[in-house]
């Protein structure tokens, strides 16, 4: 049996990351002979969700619920996953690798003695086990053999993508309402402020995105980059490092932790092009990277390129863009 | 008053691209520089901050080479003001090992009159990215943890100290109230690391450094190797170098596209 923890987002809904989790259970799954896939929940499982995991090809739907999960808890949503692990005799438990996904498999492979590995991209065997992951932020693979049972390990986000199964699963619901121990409730979550509301749409959806990364050097480095997206009718998409050093919102993010668009043309000016932040742009149809190294893999893996400054060369487009408007 | 013990780990600095070396078991220390992660430099900064808040004490420690101790000596320099150094090669240490090391430290101090009450870590190294360190200490030494927030603070409620600790979860910004002891892991974005002083630098060298051996013997990592991804051959077309390629860029633009409006 191979079990998935499966996130829900606030609709209730499975998170996509989730069901990219499922369809690389199921691709293990075919490797082992067919061993059926279940699903745990933690809380209510809405009929949307369930026929969402019927599509998925999951056999059970195992929902925790009971008083010990009304609020987030690590250890008490992982000595839930251990209540089901019990029940349905599973050799495998995964989870996506979002920071719940990794916290609960972390607490459950330390209550179980056993190894986890995180962010896992690809399996090479299955005797004995072993699987491919990132390591150093994305830019080196590390294989690893896990000879514990019960296996587990998280899946990095964006590492297959999410399809449904050939045949659908039954998805019947099985309900859990575990007794969690005090001690696993200690560290729980006692106040959650709104989340603030969801700004990052239009760059999902958006036909192109401007990309800005640390070569726009400061806080005031975007106005030229702000002006193109006007120009262009298009959102503004920056690099993790944009983020962290408080240089633009966290919206918007684009990468493995942001956002993952699809346009059919992305724009990074100074970007240098990090596995984090590729695996949020890769989809774009074609990509138009302004950079001052021709060797950044942001140029090399773009369709096409600009080699410069991009405080030289996008007010040069923008004065190009206006000048043929005026014309 | 908040005795806190941060760990640090000496990391490549994976901003810049890397070499392996010729057996994969690590990052090739010749074609790199090094650092403490982002993670860790915010969870140092909590560290002195508790420590001054509280009037208690940061203690830094890790689990290195001998080259670690520049790490050790960084963290020094910004408020800790007591260190730890097990001295060890930690590429061959699995995350099991690691908490164990550290457990035992916290133990062993504890034992000798310097108990911790609040251990921070980073919340994944940013070379092995296991993501489970915290935790597999949390359940070594019997504590409850809190993981991947970005604020944390001390506080006494009805005489006993609590950590309140919060960060950006699923569902909103989200708060934990622990009473200590206690584990944390901590995420960037929640403090502003601040700079060592020159004073702070000339005070951080004459800190004596409690150097130890490994406790156990390590299980060691389960890894087999680790290889750089193949680079994909490049077919990309050069529109040419700087502010002169702006007309061919729009070119293609309108070849797009996307230009109209």
């Amino acid at each position: 049996m191979i079990l998935v923890l499966v996130e829900k987002d606030l609709a209730g809904a499975a998170v996509e990351v989730s069901l990219e989790t499922l369809t690389f259970a199921r691709s293990l799954s075919d490797a082992g002979g067919g061993v059926p896939v279940d699903a745990v929940v933690v809380g209510d499982v809405s009929p949307a969700l369930q026929s969402q995991l019927a599509a998925y090809g999951v056999r059970d739907v195992h929902a925790l619920g009971g008083p010990g999960f009304a609020a987030f808890a690590g250890a008490a949503w992982a000595s839930g996953l251990e209540t089901v692990l019990a029940a349905s005799r599973s050799v495998v438990v995964m989870a996506a690798g979002t920071p719940r996904g990794g916290e609960v498999l972390a607490h459950l492979a330390a209550r179980s003695g056993v190894a986890m590995a995180a962010n896992v991209v690809a399996f090479d065997g299955l005797a004995p086990f072993v699987v491919r992951r990132q390591v150093v932020g994305g830019q080196a693979v590390e294989e690893m053999q896990l000879s514990t049972r019960p296996t587990v390990f998280t899946v990095a986000g964006h590492a297959v993508e999410a399809a449904p199964a050939a045949t659908p699963g039954p998805a019947t619901l099985v309900e859990h309402a575990p007794e969690v121990a005090e001690s696993d409730l200690v560290a729980r979550v006692v106040s959650t402020e709104e989340p603030a509301p969801d700004l990052s749409g239009s760059l999902k959806s958006a036909r192109v995105v401007v990309g800005a990364g640390r070569g726009a050097g400061s806080e005031g480095g975007f106005d030229d980059l702000l002006e193109l997206a006007d120009l262009l009718g298009a959102p503004l998409g920056v690099s993790r490092v944009v983020t962290s050093l408080g240089w633009r919102p966290h919206h918007e993010q684009v990468g493995q932790t942001g956002s993952r668009i699809s346009p059919d043309l992305y724009i990074p000016c100074g970007i240098s092009g990090a596995i984090q932040h590729w695996a949020g742009c890769s989809s774009a149809k074609a990509i138009l990277a302004i950079n001052t190294d021709p060797d950044a893999p942001m140029v090399t893996k773009a369709t096409h390129a600009v080699i410069g400054d991009l405080h030289e060369v996008v007010p040069a487009i923008n004065a190009e863009i206006r000048r043929r408007r005026a014309g | 008053m908040a005795s806190v013990l941060v760990c640090v780990k000496r990391v490549p600095d994976s901003s810049s691209e890397i070499v392996l070396t010729d057996d994969g078991q690590a990052v090739d220390g010749r074609f790199a520089g090094f650092t403490m992660s982002q993670h860790e430099q915010c969870a140092v900064e909590l560290a002195v901050q508790t420590a001054s808040a509280t009037g208690g004490e940061a203690t830094v420690l890790t689990l290195g080479d001998a080259d670690a101790l520049e790490q050790v000596r960084a963290a020094l320099a910004v408020g800790c003001t007591a260190a730890t150094h097990v001295v060890a090669d930690s590429q061959q240490l699995g995350p099991a090992d690691v908490a164990r090391e550290i457990a035992a430290v916290v133990r062993d101090h504890e034992a000798a009159g310097r108990p911790h009450d609040l251990v921070l870590l980073g919340h994944d190294a940013a070379d092995t990215g296991d993501f489970q360190v915290g935790i597999r200490l949390a359940y070594e030494l019997g504590r409850p943890v809190v993981n991947g927030v970005t604020r944390v603070t001390v506080e006494e409620v009805d005489g006993r100290p609590v950590v309140t600790a919060s960060g950006d979860g699923p569902d909103g910004h989200e708060t934990y109230r622990v009473p200590l002891p206690a584990v944390v892991t901590v995420l960037e974005g929640g403090v502003e690391p601040r700079y060592p002083t020159v004073p702070g630098r000339m005070k951080a060298k004459k800190i004596p450094v409690e150097e130890r051996e490994l406790a156990a013997a390590p299980a060691g990592p389960a890894r087999v190797r680790w290889s750089l991804p193949p680079a994909a051959p490049s077919d990309v077309h050069v529109l040419g170098k700087g502010p002169e390629a702006a007309p061919a860029v729009v070119d293609l633009l309108e070849q797009l596209g996307v230009l109209a409006r």
